[in-house]
């Protein structure tokens, strides 16, 4: 097939099927050189970006939500269209009629959206309660749906975050499929589907709903072209230049931010695929390098300025207001090319024209084999902005090969053929504590899982706690999967994707994705049992509420096998468990070691644990060492990190590494190559994900102390990046108490 | 068995690019400056072989890049010579780079046959003339010019680096020396001023040890660029 749109491309099977990789291997142009090429911001995008930052500030006066359109419903076409600078604006497209106004979209729970707009001073209106009376949401479903169990397991915290309330998200569709090929023919592809289903199935319980899925992906197809009608684009053809492969992309996104309010809403990769038509126009005398950069800038402004309705619940699980806009770059091809091109160094650069932000969620896909200009740019970026992640992608593209994406901060998935279940996470700390009291969680008074009684001996005997905790996992793991079943099963029902799942391959393969929280201190307190003597302090009532410590321990962080290989098993009896219990739809069980900024959460309902970390204390990040516990430097920290398994933990091990300016080297070039230096030796190492922050603790505690005075002071927290300003101060003051490696 | 004070698994500012820094218990001067007063002492820290430090410090090779490597400082990495040739010879056959930081003030047979596999020397020159050694350090310049010229002869990379202590040596007329020392000998790729700072302050309260210093300010950031300026 040809299209005139594509005048100038490379032919490829792409043409006669949906196939974007093939499309970039075909067309994409490496690039291997150094910055220098970059522009600045013109007058244009600065004078633009000037609007937004007021807006910013309008935003965190009014305690950040600027304003909420509590009657209409969100969907794709139902509001106005809605601009910041009309005539000014490259890029256009917003989630309601103004700039940085939230919608409601109850399709996930009407509670959060009543509790939301009541938290920010407005309330639903009748309107909307009206039309959700008799309709099932999908946090409805749930709740007919869990046992007493799972009710008891959410309600003592021990599995928790659960997305049964709110929108799953962590779903990425193939947004450059829009660009590329036009609405019209991913209609026509998405009919055929339809048709074949039901030329070949008996119409079982799957292919029911399968077709059911495929009428709601073809219907909000076509509300996506009313939607780019309404700013005057016609999207069913496919994009003819970079301004319309921008702007049909960013349509496609626009569409399903719009229809979903999910946890993660994720890019994907789009940077090397707009390159290869800013190339085209730039060889056509089209672009200029400056105004590349503007449609690059607009491009993003867009995205920093999406926004999500939530509840304070919902920002104590995931402080700072995050979409998790992520956006991979770099990585490997695998003809050996890296997939490096001027837009990947565009992109990057949107740092630099339009200041640091969390937003886009930048994630380098790093690779050894990167050429040495890209490792050198992101390593000068990371130390001046503190805003962007790295991903081994040596390690993921075996599994995942050149053409995946990462849905929120560490889930990899192939683009537009794979999609997750998110599932939060279970507290392994509360679970031990259960275990040692024979099924009573101290924290909530609750009795849950085997019961038997509290475990015997006056000081801890390893070998006995490592049994009974190993029957606990077990029964944990059933429970967990059994409750994300209920709740995917719900969510398909009530709130499905319409949008995003309409952009991808309609055989899709789905993963789901469990997790652990407070590993670091699960590995330390086996080990102090192990290497020192644990004396167990009971109640009144005969429960063990505290622990006596007496003695030394290795501690996780130290690059000390004794206790990183406890880390090390227990995950992989996590995702061995968890695979004995079927998943829905087939899915695939995958498992992460994150937190986003749920560590605090979890401490604060976790009594004391036997590593000596007091009750209600935060746990670490991710997979972090406990704060402050590394007594051998950063690269031992790394080290530790680096040997959990990513076999076990396919669904991320997330790493944030706070360092000092000077620890990194004495002058700016010495940074540079150093942190490539430390990126290269990690990720040799088969480690998975690191933040990098490059910063004095003391801006932290001027910004925590007077945030009015740094309202863009970015920092990587877990897996994403946030506005310092924008954390709670409990979330601020964890963050500060964390490691920072230093050297005097 | 070499004594170990403590490890640093990241050193970016003891040598070239990302190095592993073990800090060796045990020093014979007793410089009136020194910041870590923890490593004089010649019994105590972790006795550890050679072979397995070198199994510590093979866990980062990856992170070495093609500059970085091992750093071996004090205390007086010196006077662990014999053992620490075994350790660098570990290293140089697993092609990591060897890195001593020293005061330059011991030299034996063990000490030349350890400079056999050694890729570079910090020498930390603590000053220019004799008596300033005499009063300030314990030990006379001699030797330490001495070690200088066997570096020389046997063509190791060496920078010089000096403390600078204001009353002490924060004079123009001490960099110029110090220029002198470098012009006279090819090996010296560079010379880095570090500022005296009173962090240890705590470190020798802990050792009930009365710090010398204690009542000489930290030189300024304008006298420390005024003084970079000159080398």
């Amino acid at each position: 097939m040809y299209h005139l749109n594509w005048d100038g491309f490379n032919n490829g099977v792409w043409q006669d099927e949906i196939n974007v990789r093939d499309f970039i291997q075909k067309n994409y142009k490496e690039y291997t050189g150094d910055h220098s090429f970059l522009a600045k911001a013109t007058d244009r995008t600065s004078n633009l970006m000037d609007k937004v930052q007021d807006l910013f500030r309008q935003e965190r006066a009014k305690g950040g939500v600027l304003d909420i359109d509590t009657e209409t419903v969100s969907s794709l076409a139902v509001f106005k269209p809605g601009y910041i600078d009309k005539d000014n604006e490259l890029i256009v497209g917003m989630q309601t009629d103004s700039p940085l106004k939230r919608s409601v979209n109850p399709f996930g729970g009407m509670r959060m959206v009543r509790q939301a707009c009541a938290a920010y001073g407005y309330e639903l209106s009748e309107k909307v309660e009206t039309t959700f009376k008799f309709r099932t949401t999908h946090n409805d479903g749930v709740f007919r749906a869990y046992t007493d169990e799972m009710r008891a397991a959410r309600k003592c915290h021990v599995i928790t975050g659960l997305p049964d309330a709110y929108g799953r998200g962590r779903i990425i569709g193939d947004y450059r499929r829009v660009a590329l090929y036009g609405v019209d023919r991913l209609i026509k592809g998405k009919k055929a589907d339809k048709n074949n289903l039901g030329l070949n199935s008996d119409f079982t319980v799957d292919n029911t709903r399968l077709a059911e899925e495929l009428f709601q992906q073809i219907s909000f197809l076509e509300k996506m072209k009313e939607m780019a009608k309404n700013y005057g684009y016609d999207i069913s053809e496919p994009a003819k230049n970079a301004h319309e492969a921008i702007q049909w992309t960013y349509f496609a996104y626009l569409a399903a931010i719009k229809e979903q309010n999910g946890a993660a809403m994720s890019l994907g990769r789009v940077s090397t695929f707009f390159d290869i038509y800013i190339e085209r126009d730039i060889a056509k005398g089209i672009l200029t390098e400056e105004t590349a950069q503007e449609l690059m800038d607009d491009f993003v402004i867009k995205l920093r300025i999406a926004r999500h309705l939530r509840t304070p619940e919902y920002n104590e699980l995931f402080g700072g207001d995050p979409m998790w806009i992520t956006e991979a770059l770099g990585g490997m091809g695998e003809d050996g090319r890296s997939l490096v091109t001027k837009s990947t160094f565009r992109m990057l650069n949107t740092l630099y024209t339009l200041g640091s932000s969390p937003e886009p969620n930048l994630t380098v896909l790093w690779s050894t084999q990167l050429p040495q200009g890209f490792k050198d740019f992101c390593s000068k970026v990371s130390i001046d902005t503190d805003s962007i992640q790295y991903e081994n992608d040596d390690i993921m593209r075996p599994t995942y090969g050149d053409d995946y994406a990462i849905a929120c901060c560490v889930s990899a998935m192939k683009l537009g053929k794979q999609m997750q279940f998110f599932g939060a996470r279970c507290n392994l700390p509360k679970l031990l504590l259960i275990a040692l009291n024979g099924g009573y969680d101290i924290s909530s008074d609750i009795h849950i899982g085997p019961q038997m009684g509290v475990i015997e001996g006056d000081t801890l005997d390893i070998d006995n706690v490592l049994e009974r905790f190993g029957r606990y996992i077990s029964w944990l793991m059933k429970l967990y999967v059994k409750t994300m079943n209920v709740i995917h099963y719900m969510h398909d029902k009530y709130c499905y994707e319409k949008i995003q799942m309409a952009l991808h391959d309609t055989d899709v393969e789905r993963f789901m994705a469990f997790g652990v929280a407070g590993l670091s201190v699960i590995a330390d307190s086996l080990s102090a049992i192990k290497y020192a003597k644990v004396r167990p302090i009971k109640n009144a009532t005969g429960f063990i509420e505290d622990f006596e410590v007496e003695g030394q321990f290795p501690k996780f962080g130290n690059d000390d096998d004794r206790v990183d290989l406890f880390a090390k098993d227990i995950t992989h009896k996590v995702i061995t468990e968890l695979r004995k219990t079927p998943a829905y739809r087939d899915a695939i069980h995958t498992l992460s070691v994150l937190t986003i900024t749920s560590n605090v959460m979890y401490g604060k309902n976790t009594a004391a644990t036997p590593d000596g970390r007091k009750a209600g204390e935060p746990f670490a990040p991710g997979a972090n060492p406990m704060h402050n516990r590394e007594e051998n430097g950063a690269l031992a920290s790394l080290n530790s990190v680096a040997k959990l398994s990513y076999d076990d933990c396919r669904d991320g091990i997330s790493n944030t590494f706070s360092i000092t300016p000077k620890t990194l080297g004495a002058t700016d070039e010495e940074r540079i190559y150093n942190l490539v230096s430390i990126l290269d030796g990690y990720f040799a190492k088969k480690a998975h994900h690191i933040n990098i922050n490059v910063m004095n603790r003391e801006t932290l505690i001027k910004a925590y102390e007077d945030p009015e005075a740094y309202p863009n002071l970015t920092i990587r927290v877990s897996g994403y990046a946030v506005n310092f300003h924008k954390l709670s101060k409990a979330q601020q003051q964890e963050v500060i108490s964390r490691t920072f490696h230093e050297t005097i | 068995m070499i004594k170990v004070h403590s490890i640093q698994s990241l050193g970016t500012l003891d040598g070239p690019g990302v190095r592993f820094v073990a800090f060796l218990q045990g020093c014979p001067l007793r410089c009136k400056c020194c910041h870590n007063p923890d490593t004089w002492a010649m019994t105590g820290g972790r006795e550890v072989s050679s072979q397995d430090l070198f199994k510590q410090v093979l866990r980062y090779k990856e992170y070495f890049g093609s500059d970085g490597g091992i750093t071996v400082s004090g205390g007086e990495p010196l006077l662990q010579a014999k053992d620490l040739r075994e350790l660098f010879l570990l290293c140089k056959e697993h092609g990591i780079n060897t890195c001593l930081d020293t005061s330059g003030c011991i030299l034996n047979d063990d000490v030349l046959s350890l400079l056999e596999v050694t890729d570079r020397v910090l020498l930390d020159i603590k000053y220019t003339n004799e008596d300033d050694y005499l009063a300030n350090v314990g030990c006379s310049m001699t030797p330490v010019i001495k070690f200088l010229e066997k570096l020389q002869e046997r063509g190791i990379t060496t920078t010089l680096r000096q403390v600078i202590i204001p009353t002490l040596n924060d004079t123009e007329d001490n960099v110029l020396k110090l220029n002198t020392i470098r012009d006279s000998y090819s090996v010296v790729d560079k010379v880095e001023l570090l500022a005296f700072h009173k962090m240890c302050q705590t470190k020798y309260d802990t050792l009930g040890i009365e710090f010398p210093l204690k009542d000489v300010p930290e030189p300024t950031g304008e006298i420390m660029s005024k003084l970079k300026g000159i080398l």
